[in-house]
């Protein structure tokens, strides 16, 4: 059993395989390299040459306008293109902020922990990078509160950078300022969310703000103008200014543009994280590629798959020569989210796929809105009473009239009644699995077990005793 | 129920005095006050209002919110097995069903020793390396029930200290703050200005 | 999920608030059109749509949302369509702002099948049990669940399940499955009354309201939560289990506890007071009121009431029946004209009751020519300081600056507390405080100025002279919030430093922080002293010194009221003969030669004037205990027994029969209160504006004496909970009263060499008092501060009225 440092080498292959667009690393350069995440090993391997460059050669706004021209999408889920967002600053109002979201959470993602761990100095780049561009004189990073190792690498990173002037005051000598504060959560999915983690960095409950009128560009943290970037987002910055905003555009396609990385995890013989070329590569080259996870376990078949994280809708084997390519992926029914790919193999119940899923939500609720706080609940509580084996006929209805109540008209891109999008969220599993596997749920609500042929798990627990010490 | 130390003070003060609002350092100081007694007390959170100046109600409001803290003793090594999705797709179920037999209790509870506590809990962004486990939020992955044995017997032979401190210590480095981090706002902003 | 689209939406909306923030606009004036439900509606322009629709008709459920605090969005039950540039969106009327060619409905299929899902998402772990719930008959939940709710619960799921009513403080209990997590009651502790007491805690479903673990939610204003709570999770103990809303009826009425004058609406059921609620009056309370108002109604229904009139014969004080009693009072009455004439016969009081009662008195007294008179004994300061240009609660709560030059407002004028707090919290207001202690308002004061007692008018001085200070002052309308801060100092170190702050700051009005319920009333239909030599000391120093053949007390208790004591107890032994009209027998009414049985608050109709000369009507919902009668009444009766001395065939108040009789009367001859008929009360609840030309204070000049190291300057103010007959009487408020104590900072008690609750000895150039000592760090150095009118008083024996200022020595006891 390998301890952090070493299980975290991504299986990341050279891309020389037949058929698989192929693509140069741009930020997971260094998760092999054993020092990579020192200030020496950094700078041994280029780094911090962006941000020389860009204080001492560029003016703010053309690095803006390299960000705008690689037309990078945000990779925290919500794929909105990051040079877009930053534009809407209003003019002349400071102070402003850039928070930097790591609390990556959403259950199957797996990079801006590894980015955080192994890269420090690279996030640290991007950060004053984008402080620049915006000129922001204060960045919070706030790293998730279970990743205590990335809040170390990073916390010495800061310290190095620091005293190597590279963030601080009159970083390389410029008369640009930037302090980034190092900043916590402590266990809250919600956190996540831009606006509930602005609450959390004012020492709140990581409750959601309603947007409008709290659109953080224009009223953020202490209701000042402020940019929510990702990790992965930001990340990227120094390649990007390395190079240029066109060789990243350039990378792959014009509706996805640059590397992305995906986390593949589930019922594939080397589940790992990869950085492929964005809207060219397809699930089935993830999947299926010896350089990437080499195929479905045993040689099984997909069932299902989530394509974007737990909130996403699932994708079937019908979907897996799409192309990772956010308008397609959109077009498709359902999204890229945060790069995060679940593979579910013909052995999996899909009545626990789908509680599991929505006892996640349920669990993760804030609390703030009727409609997720009560309606998730219920529908796990539903869920868990078919797995026991106490369904009722009209169970399926009511699950799908309380999803209704959450997200009217179970449409894609999903419509609200909450504050949130996480409500909706624990609808997803439900509108995909229901659908597709119908007779799986009246199985259970028949017999009491479900249908020959899949796995059992040995579940207990529910989010409604949820247990905590 | 105690109080923080008069080194926890100092070192909360600077983290209060780092932050633009005193009400933006209550996570991190919450952290500080679990790390000193395994979880949070009843008396920390009255001394940690006094500090930032707020009323307990809100201290506690916010440190209730966010599962990570406890408010009563936990085990000196809480053990978090990850059964969400990738997880449970792989036999994290089976695995935390393993651990309680081993450790001989339920999940959610702490053994009678005080040394472990075992947690079913959300997504640990492991998701590759299911199953996957936290022990004081340090990372186990594809765990075994072998590989879990091994880790409870290290884990009371000390044989991880060095890596694993006791529940409450997340990172052992912070961020120093520099002398004149108060002017480093102001002054980015005459230049930003300044254009 | 759906953060594609919404972070789409950034685009336009953050663009829009961009150039908001960067040109803040003035709401205007002129209505915009907004469609509801496809009829053209002109609304205001800066409201929410939830406004807009509910001022027309077209009524939309709602939970969270207050009209007096933040909109939150959280219940989610507000949710109608809206036609906006983003095409038809869902989205909650709470927080939506009115925009010009806005498209609302509110009735469209899919607007109630989004309504209907959030009521029964909101059921779904309520636990209906309506017929044993305070709120049912009341409960907007309960209504929407009649009205659009699913006929039985889906919900077959184990509900949520908390220990049942546990009390979050003396007065109020928390049900927290009933509750629906709408955060009113926490919204109401943090925005309005700033005590963060009570909180949400834990998250998601198991998300529920909590004090901190043994910190209740100790606040003068938590009944206003159990009013605002739109189901019965919140309880008030004075009301639980004692009505059910359908046997309630109900009157508006007027908060007479203190001069603030709060709106309320006063309910009953088989003839017993049973309930006050907020009333939401725009110029005055905005639907607050403190728990003192709100609960000392029992003191109403109190079996200590007197219920008959009494006289003293050789058994002591005996019941008989009105006849006598009128004939035994107007008897002393006469027996003292014919004797020694007016001058022997002293009125002090009318501040508890209604203008009327005061106003039949101050006639009464006229006739007769008597020149005794007073409202207040001692315990105020010069009705002359009505006469400064009077300001509005409004001017002041939107004031540039508010200069405080009295009590602590949250102690004495709990609602005017609420009122200043907002204009400060709201950045609309600052706040220029001048006392010798911490306030309640001085947290959000932009300056709280220290000064000894006494020295108010120096302070005030060197005030004018800070040039930062000066500026603020000339920043805009200044208006002065005067009232007496300290008992035991001379009134006109108040009117020195008023005088010295007006002459600095011509401009500016003057709000009077007079704290008894109608004394501004009292004080301006009559029964106000022409000079000094006959104001309430003047006149207890008569009956002292054995002066008065009579002392005519109106529901006013010397002995607790004066801050003196010593004199008021001479007074009340030299004075040959003593008339009490009371509610209750109090230690002055025990000495009494006749009791006259008063009728109380909500037994009696009437007007009462506020501290800004607002008169607003009281409303009768219960007969009068036993044969009690209103003082007015009394006043009349009286008036008429007096033989020789009776009011003259022609005097007005002889036809005077009912209340509204004198109501009449007073707009038509009280100097200022034209505008206060009956028919203008009635048209407007929030009460008529009054403007009586009075005299102001002449000029003084006041330095207080230097105070010699050893001794402590002594502070005497009220605190909302004391002995008067309103909080002694009333159960459930009468032990929040704090008992007599003397307070001094930290530092000094270890000077003095003793421990926090040992008893102190206090000595003054006449007297001595034994108080326990208590640390209190709003307490500077050198200063003791001691509570007005406490059970184990005796502090006010150390008072000496005529001085300037009382200085102590404090030793340990023994
Ligand atoms: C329920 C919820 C959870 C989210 N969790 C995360 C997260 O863990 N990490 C993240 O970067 N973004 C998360 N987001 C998206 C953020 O709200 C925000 O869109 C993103 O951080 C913006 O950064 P980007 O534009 O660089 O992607 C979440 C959104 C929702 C609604
Ligand atoms: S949708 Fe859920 S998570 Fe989002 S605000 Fe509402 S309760 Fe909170
Ligand atoms: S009233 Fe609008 S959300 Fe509650």
């Amino acid at each position: 059993m390998p301890a952090d440092d070493q299980a975290v080498s991504s299986g990341n292959g050279d891309g020389t395989a037949r058929g698989v667009p192929t693509g140069p690393k741009l930020i997971t350069t260094r998760f092999d390299q054993d020092d990579g995440y020192t200030y020496d090993g950094y700078v041994r391997s280029g780094g911090y040459a962006a941000l020389r460059r860009a204080l001492t050669t560029m003016a703010p706004e053309a690095v803006h306008e390299q960000v705008k021209t690689s037309e990078i999408q945000g990779r925290g889920g919500a794929g909105f293109p990051a040079g877009v967002k930053w534009g809407f600053l209003p003019d002349g109002v400071f102070p402003r902020y850039i928070v930097v979201n790591g609390d990556e959470s959403e259950p199957g993602t797996y990079k801006d922990r590894m980015l955080m761990e192994l890269d420090p100095h690279q996030l640290i780049e991007g950060v004053v990078l984008a402080s620049y561009a915006v000129g922001a004189a204060q960045a919070f990073l706030y790293v998730r509160g279970e990743m205590a190792l990335a809040q170390e690498r990073i916390a010495q990173a800061l310290n190095d950078a620091y005293a190597n002037n590279l963030v601080g005051e009159n970083i390389v000598g410029t008369d640009f300022s930037v302090d980034i504060h190092l900043s916590w959560g402590a266990g809250a999915y919600i956190v996540g969310e831009e606006t509930a983690l602005i609450e959390s960095l004012e020492g709140e409950r990581g409750m959601p703000r309603l947007k409008p009128p709290f659109f953080p560009a224009a009223k953020g943290l202490y209701l000042q103008p402020t940019i929510v970037n990702n990790v992965e987002t930001l990340s990227n910055l120094p390649w990007i200014i390395n190079h240029s905003g066109q060789d990243f555009y350039d990378l792959a396609s014009p509706t996805s543009t640059g590397m992305r990385m995906f986390a593949v995890s589930g019922h594939v013989n080397a589940p790992g994280v990869f950085e492929v070329p964005n809207g060219t590569t397809t699930f089935r080259d993830l999947i299926e590629a010896p350089e990437y996870c080499g195929g479905v376990r045993d040689g099984r078949s997909v069932k299902a798959f989530i394509p974007g994280g737990a909130s996403a809708i699932w994708f079937f084997p019908e979907h897996l020569d799409l192309p990772l390519d956010k308008a397609t992926v959109d077009q498709a029914g359902s999204m890229l989210g945060s790069g995060a790919i679940v593979i579910m193999d013909d052995t999996t119940d899909m009545v626990a796929a789908c509680w599991r899923v929505v006892r996640f939500f349920a669990r993760e609720s804030c609390g703030k809105c009727t409609p997720c706080r009560e309606g998730t609940t219920w529908l796990e509580r539903i869920l868990k009473r078919m797995l026991d084996g106490n369904g009722r006929p009209e169970d399926l209805a009511t699950l799908v009239d309380v999803c209704e109540s959450i997200s009217p008209g179970l449409a894609w891109p999903p419509k609200q009644t909450t504050i949130c999008p996480l409500g909706p969220s624990a609808v997803s599993p439900i509108v995909s699995a229901v659908e597709r596997f119908r007779h799986e749920f009246d199985h259970y609500v028949e017999h009491g077990r479900p249908i020959d042929g899949v796995e059992r798990h040995a579940i207990h627990g529910s989010a409604g005793e949820a247990v905590h010490v | 129920m105690s109080r923080l130390s008069d080194h926890h003070v100092i070192v909360a003060n600077d983290i209060i005095a780092r932050c633009p609002r005193p009400k933006s350092a209550l996570i991190p100081v919450l952290h500080l006050a679990q790390e000193q007694d395994g979880y949070v007390t009843t008396d920390a959170m009255e001394h940690i209002a006094e500090l930032i100046g707020i009323t307990p109600a809100e201290v506690y409001g916010t440190a209730s919110f966010y599962e990570m803290f406890k408010f009563e003793p936990v085990g000196k090594y809480c053990i978090n097995v990850c059964t969400n999705i990738s997880c449970q797709l792989l036999g994290a179920w089976e695995l935390l069903e393993h651990a309680e037999e081993r450790l001989g209790i339920k999940s959610g509870s702490t053994t009678a020793d005080g040394m472990f506590s075992v947690e079913d809990v959300e997504c640990i962004a492991a998701c590759t390396e299911a199953p996957a486990l936290q022990v004081n939020y340090r990372y186990r992955y594809r765990v075994t029930n072998e590989d879990f044995d091994a880790l409870v017997d290290d884990l009371r032979n000390g044989s991880l200290d060095d890596e694993i401190p006791p529940h409450g210590t997340l990172a052992r480095v912070r961020q120093s703050t520099p002398d004149n981090w108060a002017d480093t706002g102001r002054r980015a902003q005459e230049a930003v200005d300044a254009r | 999920m759906s953060e594609s689209t919404t972070d789409e939406a950034t685009s336009g909306d953050a663009t829009d608030d961009s150039t908001e923030d960067a040109v803040p606009t003035e709401p205007d004036d002129d209505r915009i059109t907004v469609t509801i439900d496809g009829v053209d509606r002109r609304v205001d322009p800066g409201g929410l749509v939830i406004d807009a629709c509910n001022e027309h008709g077209a009524y939309v459920p709602h939970f969270c949302y207050h009209p007096r605090m933040s909109p939150v969005g959280m219940c989610r039950q507000c949710l109608v369509e809206v036609d906006g540039p983003r095409g038809t969106m869902t989205v909650v009327s709470c927080m939506t702002p009115t925009a010009e060619g806005q498209v609302v409905n509110t009735t469209t299929p899919s607007v109630k099948r989004a309504q209907e899902g959030v009521l029964e998402l909101l059921l779904a772990n309520h636990p209906l049990d309506c017929p044993v719930c305070d709120k049912g008959g009341e409960c907007p939940l309960q209504d929407q669940a009649f009205s659009h709710g699913p006929g039985e619960s889906r919900y077959v799921e184990q509900k949520r399940h908390y220990e049942k009513p546990i009390p979050i403080s003396d007065l109020v209990f928390l049900d927290r499955e009933r509750c629906i997590l709408c955060d009113r009651c926490t919204r109401f502790a943090d925005e309005v009354a700033g005590d963060k007491l009570i909180h949400f805690v834990s998250r998601g479903n198991d998300t529920q309201v909590m004090t901190f673990p043994d910190e209740p939610f100790v606040s003068y204003f938590s009944g206003n939560t159990v009013q605002i709570c739109p189901v019965g999770a919140l309880t008030a103990k004075p009301y639980r289990f004692k009505a059910r809303p359908w046997d309630l009826t109900q009157v508006e009425s007027t908060c007479t506890t203190c001069a603030v004058g709060c709106r309320t609406v006063v309910q009953a059921s088989r003839d017993e007071l049973l309930r006050y609620q907020g009333v939401d009056s725009d110029p005055v309370n905005h639907g607050w009121m403190c728990d003192r108002g709100r609960f000392n109604f029992e003191a109403v229904n109190s079996e200590h009431r007197l219920a008959e009139p009494q006289i003293r014969t050789e058994s002591g004080l005996t019941d008989v029946s009105w006849n006598i009693a009128l004939r035994t009072a107007a008897d002393v009455l006469t027996e003292a004209l014919e004797g020694g004439g007016a001058d022997r016969i002293g009125i002090l009081g009318g501040a508890r009751g209604s203008n009327e009662d005061a106003f039949a008195w101050a006639q009464l007294a006229d006739a007769i020519g008597v020149h005794h008179r007073d409202a207040q004994v001692g315990d105020g300061l010069p009705a002359e300081t009505l006469g400064y240009p009077r300001a509005t609660i409004d001017d002041a709560a939107n004031a540039a600056t508010i200069v405080l030059l009295g009590p602590d407002l949250k102690e004495e004028l709990p609602v005017l507390y609420l009122r200043l707090r907002d204009a400060a919290e709201k950045r609309r207001s600052r706040i220029l405080e001048f006392a010798p202690t911490e306030t309640g308002l001085t947290p959000y004061a932009w300056k709280s100025v220290r000064h000894e007692p006494g020295a108010a008018a120096t302070a005030v001085q060197s005030a004018l002279g800070d040039d930062e200070i000066a500026a603020q002052l000339a920043a805009g309308p200044v208006v002065l919030v005067v009232g007496r801060g300290n008992l035991a100092e001379s009134p006109e170190a108040t009117i020195a430093a008023t005088q010295a702050m007006l002459s600095g700051v011509p401009g500016a009005t003057v709000l009077p922080a007079f704290r008894r319920g109608n004394v501004i009333g009292a004080l301006t239909v009559g029964l106000r002293p022409d000079d000094p030599d006959h104001d309430g000391l003047a006149t207890l120093r008569a009956a002292a010194d054995g002066r008065l053949d009579v002392l005519v007390l109106l529901g006013c208790d010397p002995l607790n009221d004066c801050p003196d004591t010593d004199l008021a107890r001479r007074a009340i032994a030299g004075a040959r003969r003593i008339i009490s009209i009371d509610t209750h027998h109090s230690e002055s009414t025990q000495r009494a030669d006749v009791v006259l049985a008063a009728s109380a608050y909500g037994e009696k109709a009437g007007t009462t004037t506020n501290l800004e000369g607002r008169v607003s009507a009281l409303g009768e919902k219960v007969t009068a205990t036993g044969t009690s009668r209103p003082d007015w009444m009394i006043a009349v009766e009286l008036g008429l027994s007096l033989g020789a001395y009776s009011l003259p065939s022609d005097h007005p108040l002889r036809g005077a029969s009912t209340v509204d009789d004198v109501t009449d009367l007073i707009a038509a001859t009280a100097d200022g209160f034209g505008m206060a008929t009956r028919a203008a009360l009635a048209a407007e609840p929030d009460g008529v504006l009054v403007d009586p030309a009075l005299p102001t204070p002449d000029p003084v000049t006041f330095t207080a004496p230097s105070r010699n190291s050893y001794d402590y300057r002594l502070v005497v103010s009220r605190k909302l909970y004391d002995r008067a007959v309103g909080t002694a009487m009333s159960r459930s408020i009468s032990a929040l009263a704090p008992g007599a104590a003397i307070h001094v900072n930290p530092l000094d008690l270890a000077q003095l060499g003793v421990e926090a609750g040992d008893d102190v000895t206090l000595m003054s150039a006449s007297a001595t008092a034994v108080l326990p000592v208590v640390t209190n760090l709003a307490v500077p150095r050198g200063i003791a501060w001691s509570p007005f009118n406490q059970h184990g008083g005796g502090v006010t024996d150390l008072v000496d009225a005529t001085a300037d200022v009382t200085d102590v020595r404090i030793e340990r006891v023994g």
